[in-house]
């Protein structure tokens, strides 16, 4: 089986040194694109040019494009670039640490927060979270506390999409055209990351600035059914290569099929080193704090309340689960089969990509394996493109709604807030709108062609997970707690981001860290998020005790 | 005094004082912490077999637990839903 891998795999890298590879699959990719793009900007189409409209489609969405919306939301680049690499580099538990868990947490954030958040926004004409927390804590300033953290914690979200983009087709591409392209190293060929960031941001900027959260809808649904698609066919062409179900998993790596924290000794040209495999327990329990960022994301906030009706929320509700396990399960399984494609031992035989991945830091190229597998093991072109496409999918599913949000939330937390009622016109809000959605993809595109060799970016994600899943308990006491008063609000939000600051600082400005690990092994304590949860909410609930209750008027219009 | 008669008569005391929504969340909220429990399944984490001869047990039980969390919101959707929040957001007094 080994020397079946290395034939193939020898085979595959073969013609991207002799000759330029074939482009089938970028036509493809290229296709896809345009298809989404007309979809998008026909439901653009639909636009009823109103503020309102632009911002939360008019809360006209229904059950399904509600759900797609919603899970291709939540689902970023990670669900299948970096479930996969996340696999191969720890094994089994990833379901378990990220997915299943999710499948829980995400539910009750939808039931708990999402419909109340929802009732509340409409009958009170609320389009950003700044507005529900200004008009809960009667706190115009709170606004201002809130607006620099929650942008600060969206926009390493945002990189990652666009990074990834840039990880998934500079590799791709490598080899199709090497006198347009040329570069040394693997990415010899490759179409360079400043025309992947341009195609990518130009593409959702287009259909964002034409139909706002509408076209976002439209576009989340046809995006979030082409990666499900691409994840379960990318799962059968992978497993048929390596043989079978029964085969590819008989080839993993053992370590990798059980949860048990275990070291792998990789002999890289470097140099040897080892890899920490498997889940410590206390990481495996913390971890289950990270889904209740869903609580907090702007992003969804706005994406609930696109809702048609309250009962719109019971689909996602209910399917969201199931959803995550039809995207993970092949995603986890693609990345267990992978440890046993590309051996610690055997980097000699293998492309150029892969002795990058295994030979680089912890986490250096994870977000790679992915590509890597399809294009090294599956030698059909078309395949490769489709599945491509679909891995795009997933990434531009999210940036589209997080461009909008920050757009809306500068838009009515900064320029409107203040302003007397009727001094712009509802066009005016629009042209504004749209003016920040273009300032914040330049803004995303500069930063990201910056940002793209930083190795870690993927644990970045879990850093501004972090950040907003601490921040739900604010949104939990502003819901559910009539107690829940200004001062109280300002303590839990200062709380957590002073203890989330500190352990980011401590984790070295992004990477892996844990809380009480050993020497031996940095993954082993608990997560930093658990504990920023809980500080923010003791902060909450002690200073609220002792201070100034809510107004009657408040708690009426907040608690019916 | 036997013991099952006092856990009993304070049962019916609780269950009388408390209203049928109360009930009903005290029993979502047990259901909750009881699946977030299951979701720790310490019992699998030495096990490497495979379900079906392809699956190995850690993520088979994960994905199942999957399809128990969608039928867990399906049932708190059947019998807990917030239909009253939804008559006020329209401008309509839930009362």
């Amino acid at each position: 089986m080994y020397l079946h891998h290395s034939v193939i795999l020898a085979q595959a890298a073969e013609p991207a040194t002799k000759a330029a590879a074939p482009v089938t699959p970028l036509i493809i990719i290229v296709a896809y694109l345009g298809l989404l793009l007309g979809l998008a900007l026909f439901s653009g189409r639909l636009f009823r040019g109103t503020s309102k409209d632009y911002f939360v489609a008019s809360h006209s969405i229904g059950p399904f494009m509600l759900l797609m919306s919603v899970f291709g939301t939540t689902m970023t680049a990670f669900a299948l670039v970096g479930s996969t690499g996340k696999a191969f580099q720890k094994g089994v538990g990833t379901y378990g640490l990220m997915a299943s868990s999710s499948g829980l947490v995400h539910a009750a954030c939808f039931f708990l927060i999402g419909i109340k958040v929802w009732a509340i926004a409409k009958r009170h004409g609320y389009v950003t979270q700044i507005q529900f927390f200004r008009n809960r804590f009667e706190s115009s300033n709170l606004g201002y506390l809130l607006f620099p953290i929650l942008v600060l914690l969206v926009i390493p979200y945002l990189l990652i999409g666009v990074i990834g983009s840039y990880r998934v087709l500079g590799p791709m591409t490598s080899g199709m055209f090497p006198s347009l392209f040329p570069a040394t190293g693997p990415l010899d060929g490759s179409v360079p990351p400043w025309i992947i960031g341009l195609v990518i941001c130009g593409v959702v900027l287009a259909y964002i600035f034409a139909g706002g959260s509408r076209a976002a809808a439209w576009a989340n649904t046809f995006q979030t059914l082409v990666f499900m698609a691409m994840g379960v066919l990318a799962f059968i062409i992978i497993s048929n290569a390596l043989g079978g179900l029964g085969a590819a998993i008989e080839q993993a790596n053992p370590a990798h099929l059980v949860r048990t924290p275990t070291e792998m000794g990789i002999q890289a040209p470097s140099g040897a080193f080892e890899r920490e495999v498997g889940i410590p327990p206390l990481q495996f329990l913390t971890y289950m704090f990270i889904p209740l960022s869903v609580g907090m994301f702007p992003h969804l906030f706005q994406h609930w309340l696109t809702a048609k009706s309250a009962k719109s929320f019971k689909l996602t509700v209910i399917a969201h689960p199931l959803c995550i396990m039809v995207v993970w399960v092949p995603c986890v399984l693609i990345g267990l089969w992978a440890t046993g494609v590309f051996t610690p031992n055997a980097l000699d035989n293998w492309p150029p990509p892969v002795v990058t991945i295994m030979s680089g830091a912890e986490d250096a190229g994870v977000g790679k394996v992915l590509s890597v597998v399809i294009k090294f093991l599956v030698a059909n072109p078309i395949l490769v493109g489709l599945v491509t496409a679909g891995i795009l999918a997933a990434i531009m599913s999210s940036l589209d709604s997080q461009f909008l949000c920050l757009g809306t939330i500068f838009t009515n937390d900064v320029v409107l807030h203040n302003q007397p009622e009727g001094k712009f016109s509802d066009k005016q809000i629009v042209l504004i709108a749209r003016g920040f959605v273009v300032a914040v993809v330049l803004l995303t595109y500069v930063l990201s062609l910056v940002l793209k060799d930083v190795q870690n970016v993927f644990d970045l994600a879990i850093w501004s997970f972090s950040g907003f899943a601490a921040l739900t308990s604010l949104v939990f006491c502003a819901l559910f707690w009539k107690g829940a008063t200004k001062a109280g609000a300002y303590a839990c939000v200062i709380a957590v981001a002073v203890s989330w600051f500190y352990f980011f600082a401590k984790a070295g400005w992004g990477g892996e860290y844990t809380v009480f690990s050993s020497a031996e092994r940095s993954d082993e304590g608990v997560m930093p998020v658990a504990i920023c949860f809980f500080l923010g909410l003791i902060a909450m609930i002690v200073v609220s005790l002792f201070t100034k209750k809510p107004s009657q008027e408040t708690i009426r219009k907040f608690f019916p | 005094m036997p013991i099952t008669w006092v856990v009993t008569q304070s049962l019916q005391r609780s269950s009388e004082s408390l209203s049928e929504t109360e009930m009903k969340f005290g029993i979502i909220a047990v259901a909750f912490v009881v699946l977030a429990i299951l979701h720790q399944d310490v019992w699998n984490w030495d096990n490497a077999n495979l379900v079906f001869g392809f699956v190995p047990v850690g993520l088979a039980y994960h994905a199942a637990y999957s399809i128990a969390a969608a039928i867990f919101w399906a049932f708190v959707s059947k019998f807990a839903w917030p239909s009253k929040l939804e008559a006020w957001a329209d401008g309509e007094e839930a009362n």
